[in-house]
Formats: structure tokens, sequence, C-alpha cells
């Protein structure tokens, strides 16, 4: 309620500013339908924040120019409830009846998914920044653009990692053991693919394979196994109650593993929650606010978290920073297609070579980007600190992690 | 799916194989399972209680548990020790299951059993949503701050939130049979249970005793809950898992038998356990679910036998 005030309180001092100038610009409106109630909203919330500062950023700067024209930028927002029916139904709304051209993504890979037919049908761009499932990029989609890593990227580094470190477990990195509990859910098995490949590529062994269940909220038997079969690597990815689960478990059970690698560690807020038992857990994010990329609009990405603090009053989750991100990319398409028709600005899209305080963008002819690496943390005398891809690395990786032991 | 059986072939050999050499991982298994399966047992006794005594069957029990997991989730968070939420959250929910009683549940009691189950999964999505909207639909766990113990030279590890949670379950397992047997409001209770009719008769108010009965169910599954969110985690969808449990447990013990609840309840854990690490953890439910497919037709067979013994 009170962000509510705090934005229209902006956008009244925009239309002030605007109504004031001598020459009134013209608006090119952005439609979007995120999860403000049901399962998604903190995310769904993120995910419009980061659209409404790079807007707000955009049109401060003077907006975006367009052949030899001005145009502000505007965002046409509807709750899709967190139902990807609901999120298809009002996407065709936006199209049809409210006569917008150009779509920002939704909040999870589900609804992506369930709007990605309805701009592909009515041949209306979409620039997504929170819909990593590989499937999005199978399905040939020539609309679809998306800012961030996909899901099989994600434990990516932690393998590289692992096999970077080998040595310093005593082993070559065929040697190394892996073992493997992902959910049962299309987002954890596309990462868990990834894993897989990785393994293939390192010819580490696969020892445990284990799917949670959706509902879980008890690992015991799988960690049981992993304290029996001793693998060098443990990788965990089930969305929040997953990396929640595995934290307190491993703690609690002693599960003494070199390497434990999982994603949604943030967002599972697992250094408030559990203090001590995340010390060196190693966690997969889509960017950090120490990453060394720069543009500029927000400046570097320190500068962007900065900006984003001093608004909403919390530290920008990665959700935020690849929304803005996705704006960005657009107003950029924009001035490059020097016209607002919905096919050549997507020409420009795919054309897409551009550096954001978020990490290049690139995009390949399925339309997922190619140019910006997951980094990986591990969680250091509480703080999430970057320990590789090597190029961003704020220190060295504790690995093995010091045994809990008995 | 044919991805998934192979992979199942190649492990459990294996697996077998690891609590064959090293049988010291069957206590690990067994133990944690018998934890996790005293909470299974309580709320699975509530649901018997409610099944019995008013012929409903109560889709929401899972909802309670998860409600009184985020009453314990409320005492961590503003400092108070969680272990004082367990009686709390039973008071409250206790309250929640009257209201619900006075609100709902009196409407459906002499109905169908097919309308209690339509009317209490309506509320249990209510629940849902409502819990998603107070705290939103991230994990949540109240940290009781205990250790972890090792038994067997280290190979077995206890943590003591568990060994706690399992003797609180027991102990109110106890309390629960003593007021039963003894105290007035037990007496109606069980006198409502075996003839409603009769007991009314005889002047039993059998509406009160319904409410009570139902916010009783509330009180212990609130109990098991912040129970579960001090040794596990919750969240607000977290409630299906315990509904489906107590179900089973119930089909398997019967009704109005509290040892066979619990000794099926603990059974339950301890085998669902073994099948999490023996076939993956992807079976672990699927399991429960064999299972309980087996008792049924077993029942089947068995009361066949009977008939025409009779006969």
């Amino acid at each position: 309620m009170k962000y509510l005030l705090k934005s229209s309180l902006v956008a009244a001092a925009a239309l002030a500013v605007a109504g004031t100038g001598a020459l009134a610009q013209e608006t090119v409106t952005l439609g979007a339908a995120v999860s403000l109630t049901g399962k998604y909203t903190t995310d769904g919330e993120h995910t419009k924040r980061g659209y409404d500062l790079a807007v707000d950023m955009i049109n401060k700067a003077g907006g975006v120019k367009v052949g030899d024209k001005t145009y502000q930028i505007a965002v046409k927002y509807y709750d899709d409830e967190s139902t990807p029916a609901t999120g298809a139904a009002l996407a065709e709304r936006l199209i049809a009846q409210d006569g917008v051209k150009f779509l920002l993504g939704p909040y999870s890979s589900g609804l992506t998914k369930a709007i990605a037919p309805v701009t592909e049908k009515y041949g209306v761009p979409m620039v997504e920044a929170n819909g990593a499932s590989r499937s999005l990029f199978t399905s040939g989609y020539k609309y679809l653009f998306a800012v961030l890593s996909t899901s099989e990227q994600y434990l990516s580094s932690a393998m590289d990692l692992a096999a970077e470190k080998a040595a310093a477990l005593g082993k070559k990195p065929e040697e190394i053991k892996v073992a493997l509990a992902f959910e049962n859910d299309p987002f954890s098995q596309d990462v868990r693919a990834g894993v897989l490949d990785d393994a293939k590529r390192l010819g580490m062994q696969i020892v445990i394979d284990d799917q949670l269940p959706k509902e879980l909220n008890d690992m015991a038997a799988t960690l049981t196994k992993v304290r029996a079969l001793k693998p060098d690597v443990l990788v965990i990815s089930g969305h929040a109650k997953g990396a929640a689960t595995a934290v307190r478990q491993i703690s609690e059970m002693k599960v003494d593993v070199p390497i434990v690698a999982m994603t949604h560690c943030d967002s599972a807020d697992v250094v408030a929650k559990f203090g001590a038992a995340a010390e060196y857990t190693l966690c997969a994010s889509q960017w950090a606010s120490t990453l060394t990329y720069k543009d500029n609009l927000f400046g570097s990405a320190a500068d962007f978290a900065k900006l984003f603090n001093t608004t909403y009053n919390y530290e920008p989750p990665y959700q935020a920073a690849e929304s803005a991100a996705a704006v960005m990319v657009f107003a950029d398409a924009f001035q490059r297609a020097g016209t607002l028709d919905p096919a050549k600005v997507r020409d420009a899209l795919a054309a897409t070579d551009m550096q954001t305080f978020y990490g290049n963008v690139k995009f390949d002819e399925t339309g997922k980007n190619i140019a910006k690496p997951m980094v990986l943390f591990q969680v250091l005398k509480g703080e999430y600190r970057v320990v590789a891809p090597t190029k961003w690395a704020e220190t060295e990786a504790v690995v093995p992690r010091p045994m809990m032991g008995n | 799916m044919n991805e998934f059986f192979a992979q199942l072939v190649a492990s459990l050999p294996s697996n077998l194989r690891i609590l064959v050499e090293a049988p010291i991982f069957n206590v690990q298994l067994i133990l944690d399972g018998l934890l996790i399966g005293a909470i299974f047992a309580l709320a699975a006794y509530g649901m018997a209680l409610v099944w019995g005594v008013m012929k409903i069957i109560n889709i929401a029990q899972g909802e309670f548990v998860m409600l009184g997991g985020y009453v314990a989730v409320i005492f961590a968070q503003n400092g108070i020790h969680p272990l004082l939420a367990v009686p709390v959250s039973g008071a409250v929910l206790f309250l929640v299951g009257w209201l619900l009683y006075r609100a709902v549940i009196f409407r459906i009691v002499e109905e169908d059993l097919f309308v209690s189950i339509l009317a209490t999964f309506g509320i249990s999505i209510l629940l849902q949503q409502l819990m998603n909207q107070v705290f939103g639909g991230d994990v949540q766990i109240a940290d009781a701050g205990l250790g972890t113990r090792f038994l067997f030279s280290g190979f077995v590890t206890v943590s003591d939130v568990k060994l706690v949670s399992f003797v609180l379950a027991l102990a109110l397992g106890g309390v629960l049979v003593a007021f039963l047997r003894n105290s007035r409001l037990g007496q109606s209770i069980r006198a409502t249970a075996q003839n409603a009719r009769a007991a009314r008769v005889l002047g039993i108010d059998t509406g009160r005793v319904y409410a009570a009965t139902y916010g009783l169910n509330a009180a212990i599954c609130g109990s098991a809950g912040a129970l579960v969110a001090m040794a596990y985690t919750i969240h607000p969808y977290i409630g299906l898992p315990y509904t489906v449990r107590s179900f089973m447990i119930v089909v398997v013990a019967g009704l109005g038998n509290l040892a066979g609840v619990i000794a099926a309840g603990i059974g339950l854990g301890a085998a669902e356990n073994m099948a999490g690490f023996l076939l993956g953890a992807q079976y672990q439910l699927a399991f429960v679910f064999g299972l309980l497919v087996v008792v049924l037709l077993w029942r089947n067979w068995r009361l066949k036998r009977k008939r025409q013994y009779l006969k």
C-alpha cells in the first residue's frame, strides 16, 4: 500500500513534468501480467519493481528516441494471480483489447510458458526476465526473448568449481563422485539435466540421483544415503523449500560433503534462518551486486543496488535486477529499430548485443541470452560472497568445507 | 517414465547392498522414521476422533497442522522459545476448530460423507490461501536452537529437537487418552460416538460434544504442527501429505484404537523412510499409496473369509 502510494506519487510527478514541458511527448506502452496475488506474490512484486525502476530511470533520462520522435515508456499491469490460465487470458486482453504491441514477461517459467503462445500468435515481441525453463527455447518461438541464464546453466559453475578443486580433494576430476537431489518439477529437472551434462563433460560419476516430491519437507532418507556413499559433491535444487530443508537437515544430521551446492538459498534466506548451519553452502545466482558490469542508465551493478535500496528499502534480489534489464533491452531495440512496428522491433531484439548492469545480453536464434554466465556464491561468515566463475570471484571458495564431524 | 524405471532397477540392488553391508544405516533410517511417525500418529489420531464421533472425514487435517506450525513460527520470530508454542498452538487451534464447527461443520454432521469431504476440502483451500496472503508462500521454520546427538560412535545422528518432539507427541497422546477415559467431556464424546441418539436421550448436548471434538482435533493437529515447524519446515501448502498419511494410518488402524494408530503411524514413518532410501525419494509417497491399496485388499480378503466362515 505504502509502495502503491509512492509509485502513484512518482507517476503524478512525472505527469506534471510532462504536462509543463513545451512539447508533450508521446508514450509507448508495454504490457505485463505479473503475480501480485497467489503463490508468486513476493517474486511478482520484485519483478514489477524492477520494471518500474527501469521505466522511471529511462523516462527521467528523457525517454526513448525512436526515429525522430522521443517517447516516454509506460507499463500497463494486470495481476495474473500466479495462475497460468489467467496469465494467458490477460496477455490476450492486453494485446487484443488494450492494443499493447510489446509485452514484458511474467514471473516464473510456468506463466511464461502459458503466455508465449499468445504473443507468438499475435506477433507481439515479449522480453521476459523470469522464465528460465529450457523448454521455452525448444518450441521455436520467434517473438520470445529472455535476458536471464536458462535453468540448465544454474549449477554449471558449481560443477566446474568441483573439477577445478579436485586436487584439493586429493582426486582427479574423473574420480569425483556426485550426489543429486532434485525436486520433481520442470524447473528443477531442467537444472538436473544441466548437471548431468556437466558431469558427463567432466567425466564425473553420479552415485545418487534422487528426485524429491513436491510436498517434501524431510530429506532424511536421501541424506542417509549421502552419508553412506560419501560423495564429493552434493547438488540440490527444489526451490526455496528444498534449500531450507537441505540446509537444516545437512547440519542436523551432520552430513559431511566437501562441496554442497544448491539453488534458491537466497530466496529461502538461509543465512538469516539458519545462521551457522548455512555456512560454506554454495548458491547459484543469476546476478550479484558486486559484479563489474556497467551501463549508461544505472551505472554499475552496485549503483543499481543502491538506487533500488533507497527506493524500496531492501537489497535487490536478482529477480528485480533481471526485470529492470528486460526494460532496457526493449528501449535499446526501439532505438535501433527506429520504428515501433512490432516485426521490426522483433528483428532489432534478435540483433541485441549490449552490456547492462545486470550482465551482457545477446540472444541466440532461440531467444535465450547466451552472453551472461550464472554466478556462484558461497556463504562465508554469514555473507554471500561470489566465488565463481573465477573472472568475478571476490574471494577464493572454501573447498573442501570444514567437517562438522563427531 | 521409462528413464525413472530404468534408474530404479539400476539403483535398487546397490542401495540394498549398503543396508546389508552397513546395517547401522538401517538404524538411522528407522529412527528418523519413528521420530516423524509419531507426529503423523498425532494428526491421525485427531482424524480418527472426528471420523468416529462425527462421521466426518476431515480433509483440512493437514491445514490445522500447518496453522499450528505458523504459531510456532510467530513465537520464534518474536524471540519466544518455540517449545512454548506447543500448548499455545493447541489452544489457538482449539478455538479455530470450535469456530469452524459453529460456522460450517455443524451443517454437515448428519449429512452424507461426500458432503463432509467437499466442505472440509473447501476449508483446506481457504486456509492455504489465507496463510499465503498473510505469511507469503515462502518456507518458514521455528528454530528451537537444540543440538544433535551421536549414537553408535557417530554413525547415527539424532537431532534433539526431533527427539523432544517425539517425546512430546507420545505424551500428548497419553494425555488425550486419559482425557477421553476419565473426564466428563471425554465420556460424553465416547457416548456420542457409540450412539448419538441414545446420548441425546440421556441428556448429552451432542452439539456441544461435536464442537468440542472438532476443536480437540484441531488442537492436536496444531500442537503437532508446532513440532513440525521446529523439526522440519512449513509453508502454506504443506498440509496435504499430513492429511494423506493421517487417512492412511486411520484406514490401517481403524477408529477408536489409539495403540493401533500410534503403531501404524510410527510403522508408516519407518517403512516410508526405508522405501525412500531403497527406491529413491521420488517413490516415497507412491509407496504410501501403494501400501494403502495393499492394506485395503488384505482387509477385503479377510472380511470375505470371515463371511464364508459364518455361512
